[in-house]
């Protein structure tokens, strides 16, 4: 049997699309370009970057204890984090489908959810010390300690955890929600009790996604850099050490090499994390709720869970609160009151807030459409073509997510600061804002293709086949009928590509240049010096620029979405 | 439609996929080839997975032959993309735009071939008052029945004056008395428009009402193509015996001929029928017997006995058995007729002229 014919012809009819073709074309290069050439470059420097071939790098990296240190460190927080966010998130998540709560409750938990989304990285790190650190609020002056410290490892375990959980717990609770409620009730009617059947039913149905949350937990926190920079203190890790290996050491070999240990690590998760376990969680929760669950009333469930979880919640609300107030008081730590705008001044007087805020502004709106475009583009190509190269598009823009921002940044260091290969030829795009500009996509590229690729498997492959049927070439099909259908998910795609380039800094923070003043740089060197009000003040107009962009989103999607005129019926 | 009526030719198609879960190459279609002839309503009738629907799409275009040619005309389309070559398809789901409604999708296609405003308005009026949508122009789609729904994917795909029309199972997301309405509508838009129409179902009753000619495929090879009379009185084998309508096999030796008539041995019963040209005696042969065929009678025919008799209104329903052979029948009128009970013993008779010999 010979399918030449067939794919030679598939082929004939893909080349007869011009657009379609350079739209590959471009696609590739730019993968290749700028997520597989930096891993590369940063493979290549660490084996040969001292001049001869072999592991003459690694050996001396992992003779540093600096380094072997970091590699523990790093692994125990992302550990012990992974394990606790899976697990309050769990809890919430169970608290949210299975119990009965009110209106306050569930606002509470909305909040929480919302969060992180809209907050920059490191705003909890700044909370924490300003609440609980040397000259904390609530250890200095409620309880009256003077030499608590926050910084180090436990600072970024409980940081870490406060900021990750409400991911867990997102996750966890579309899980819940997808378990058929008469299978619980099965075996109530057999007569198990309500732990009984947590534990006979809900956990193991749960297990398989319950170990994604937590991979992806432990992936995220190894990648962190925000925080761990701002209140690890002492207690350096991965991403730290790479970032400190280069601006400090000047040893960008090293560097190269350590972080390609890193990229290993968070590889060889996500690895298990993607082939493992989400096929497993797939298979075990792939029905919907036949109808309603039989919310859980009985109050000596439903009262101490639902006070432990609010209590978290207002904990973790009271931790967000803290950075805006924290702007407000006219000396942390010593003088409240008056509340004074002083801060927020000096920000735009002194410190070039309008400079700082400009240019994170522009750089975060430009990539922002083009992240969103691109993710859709890759989001239609993987799930509606066929074509060869379609695998390699798919895995490439997969893989990205697995890269710690710090990896990348070495990476595009190593990459383009001599050009490619080092031989000078597109020199010119480092350290210019375009490189940033392109960290910013390839950072934001995943989460949108994802979110992408999940809303064109809803739609109906014989819709876009019927517009090309009608006479549409492929561009025209995903103009007219394939953008429309998913303008919600293009429009969220556009928000969350703004709002992650805008509060980026893993990356970025190795690749920009002094003429450039980016707000979560500024945020991370005036926590780094101590002035913790700046540094808040700084974050707090931040805070209000992504929630800004996020409600207008939800108030676009509300009056212009596409679901709106669709679902309705 | 001032257009000359084309026809579609495949010269020795065949399809290969890959069985996602052996990983091994099988046929979907092979070396099937096919002369559909301007004008004519053909339909591709078989069990799923027979390879119907992968034809239709290689008409389309949406799946490329590995092995064979297409013809549009006298045109080869093997190269073209299915925006390029001449056909419109109606989908099983409809496939309406959902973000545009019901005037904007039937312009769709002349949009996109940039015919001019006003012309695209008349056009698209005069399709819609065809299949009976005139008014409902500014609907979306999602306020549409069904059958509505179907009536804008046929306008949708007639309005672009294609040279074939393919429909791909229509009208299996119907309920079953639309179903037959709609079916009376399309073959009565077809014959107004006089258009080429190839369409995929696994109902045997629409390809009946439908169709000039029924090919029946399985297992990717065309089993018979033939008008529905030819089809269902004269079945090539079996399976297209079994597949179009009821059918009862009869297996005997043949004993005797005598002129015009041959003698078979039925579960040890002589049985007399109209001798085909091709009967040898000695030979095994398969009696093909429809249901509404055969009758029941105190004697005389093939001794039987009883095993399942049941009114069902119009007609009597009985099972008997000839020696181990189940033979089903209907004996329509019942009201006048005597009625047997199971375990009585009586006699199979019909026309010797009324069973196909295989």
């Amino acid at each position: 049997m010979a399918k030449s014919q067939g794919a030679a012809l598939d082929r004939k009819k893909l080349m007869a699309d011009p657009i379609m073709v350079t739209t590959i074309v471009v696609l590739i290069t730019f993968l290749t370009l700028f997520i597989l050439y930096p891993l590369a470059i940063l493979l290549v420097d660490s084996f040969v970057g001292d001049g001869t071939f072999g592991l003459g790098i690694f050996k001396r990296i992992f003779a540093m204890p600096s380094f072997t240190r970091a590699i523990t460190n790093t692994l125990k927080v992302g550990f012990v984090v992974g394990i606790l966010s899976a697990l309050i998130g769990l809890l919430f998540a169970y608290v949210e489908v299975y119990v009965r709560m009110n209106r306050f409750v569930g606002g509470l938990f909305k909040v929480v959810s919302m969060l992180p989304v809209v907050s920059p990285p490191f705003v909890l790190s700044l909370s924490m010390i300003m609440l609980f650190g040397k000259a904390g609020i609530i250890t200095r002056f409620l309880l009256g300690i003077y030499d608590n410290s926050v910084y180090g490892y436990w600072g970024i375990v409980i940081v870490q955890t406060l900021t990750f959980f409400p991911v867990c717990y997102m996750m966890l609770k579309g899980l819940l929600k997808n378990i058929d409620p008469s299978l619980e009730e099965a075996a109530r009617d057999m007569g198990a009790g309500r732990w009984r059947v947590f534990q006979d039913v809900t956990l193991p149905l749960l297990l398989p996604g319950l170990g994604n949350a937590f991979l992806v937990t432990f992936i995220e926190s190894i990648a962190d850099f925000a925080n761990p920079m701002i209140i690890g203190g002492s207690y350096d890790t991965l991403a730290t050490t790479i970032y400190l290996q280069i601006t400090g050491a000047y040893d960008k070999a090293g560097a190269a090499a350590m972080a390609v240990v890193l990229l290993c690590i968070t590889l060889a998760m996500f690895a298990v994390q993607k082939y493992y376990l989400e096929a497993k969680t797939a298979a075990t929760l792939t029905g919907k709720a036949s109808r309603a669950r039989m919310l859980i009333e009985d109050r000596s469930v439903k009262i101490p869970l639902t006070i432990f979880c609010s209590l978290a919640a207002l904990f973790v609300i009271i931790m967000y609160i803290c950075v805006p107030i924290g702007a407000l008081f006219p000396t942390w730590g010593y003088k409240f009151f008056p509340l004074t705008t002083k801060w927020f001044k000096l920000v735009f007087t002194r410190y070039h807030g309008f400079k700082a805020f400009k240019d994170s502004f522009v750089l975060s709106f430009i990539s922002a459409p083009i992240t969103a475009l691109l993710s859709m583009i890759i989001s239609y190509l993987v799930v509606k073509r066929k074509f060869k190269a379609k695998g390699f598009i798919e895995a490439v823009s997969m893989l990205a997510m697995a890269v710690p921002g710090t990896v990348l940044g070495v990476g595009y260091i190593r990459g383009f600061s001599g050009g490619l290969f080092h031989t000078g030829i597109l020199q010119g795009i480092y350290g210019t804002g375009l490189i940033l500009v392109i960290v910013f996509v390839v950072r934001s590229l995943p989460t949108g293709t994802r979110s992408g690729i999940s809303a064109l498997r809803q739609i109906d492959k014989s819709i876009e086949e019927s517009a090309y049927d009608m006479g549409a070439d492929s561009f025209k099909v995903f103009m007219t009928v394939t953008l429309p259908l998913i303008k919600d998910s293009f429009l969220s795609g556009l928000v969350t590509a703004f709002v992650r380039s805008i509060t980026a800094i893993s990356a970025i923070i190795l690749l920009v240049t002094p003429q450039y003043l980016l707000i979560t740089v500024q945020i991370n060197e005036f926590a780094e010096k101590g002035s913790f009000s700046l540094a808040c003040a700084f974050a707090t107009i931040l805070i209000l620029i992504t929630y800004g962009a996020v409600l207008l989103m939800n108030l676009f999607i509300k009056h212009f979405g596409t679901s709106k005129q669709i679902k309705e019926d | 439609m001032e257009k000359t009526k084309k026809g579609v030719r495949l010269e020795h198609i065949s399809k290969i996929y890959q069985d996602p879960k052996t990983g091994k190459d099988f046929y979907a279609v092979k070396d099937t080839s096919l002369d559909i002839e301007p004008g004519s309503f053909v339909t591709l009738l078989g069990p799923s997975g027979c390879g119907k629907t992968t034809t239709l799409r290689m008409i389309a275009g949406f799946e490329s032959p590995d092995e064979g040619e297409i013809y549009l005309g006298d045109e080869p389309i093997n190269e073209l993309t299915p925006n390029k070559r001449d056909t419109a398809m109606v989908f099983q789901s409809y496939a309406l735009l959902p973000h545009y409604n019901v005037f904007d999708n039937v312009a769709y296609g002349l949009k996109l071939r940039k015919v001019p405003k006003d012309e695209i308005r008349e056009r698209v009026m005069r399709i819609l008052d065809l299949v009976e949508l005139t008014g409902m122009e500014a609907r979306m789609t999602n306020q549409l029945s069904g059958g509505q729904q179907q009536r804008v994917a046929l306008a949708r795909a007639l309005v672009i004056e294609p040279s074939v029309l393919l429909f791909d199972e229509p009208l299996s997301n119907l309920d079953a008395k639309l179903r037959v309405s709609m079916r009376t509508e399309i073959r009565r838009i077809q014959q107004e428009v006089g258009i080429t129409a190839i369409y995929v179902t696994h109902d045997q009753s629409e390809a009946m009402a439908l169709s000039d000619k029924i090919i029946i495929m399985n297992k990717g090879v065309v089993a018979q193509m033939g008008t529905p009379q030819e089809i269902y009185y004269h079945p090539v084998n079996e399976f297209v015996a079994d597949f179009i309508g009821e059918a009862n096999f009869l297996k005997g030796k043949m004993t005797a001929k005598d002129g015009a008539l041959a003698e078979l041995d039925i579960e040890g019963n002589p049985l007399r029928i109209e001798a085909a040209e091709h009967m040898e005696v000695g030979k095994d042969y398969t009696l093909v017997l429809r249901p509404e065929a055969a009758s029941l009678a105190d004697e005389g025919g093939l001794p039987c006995e009883v095993v399942l008799s049941c009114f069902m209104g119009s007609y009597q329903n009985y099972h008997v058995k000839v020696g181990n052979t189940l033979v089903k029948l209907e004996e329509h009128n019942p009201k006048n007729r005597k009625i047997y009970q199971v375990g009585e013993r009586c006699a199979l008779v019909f026309d010797p002229r009324s069973v196909h010999v295989l």
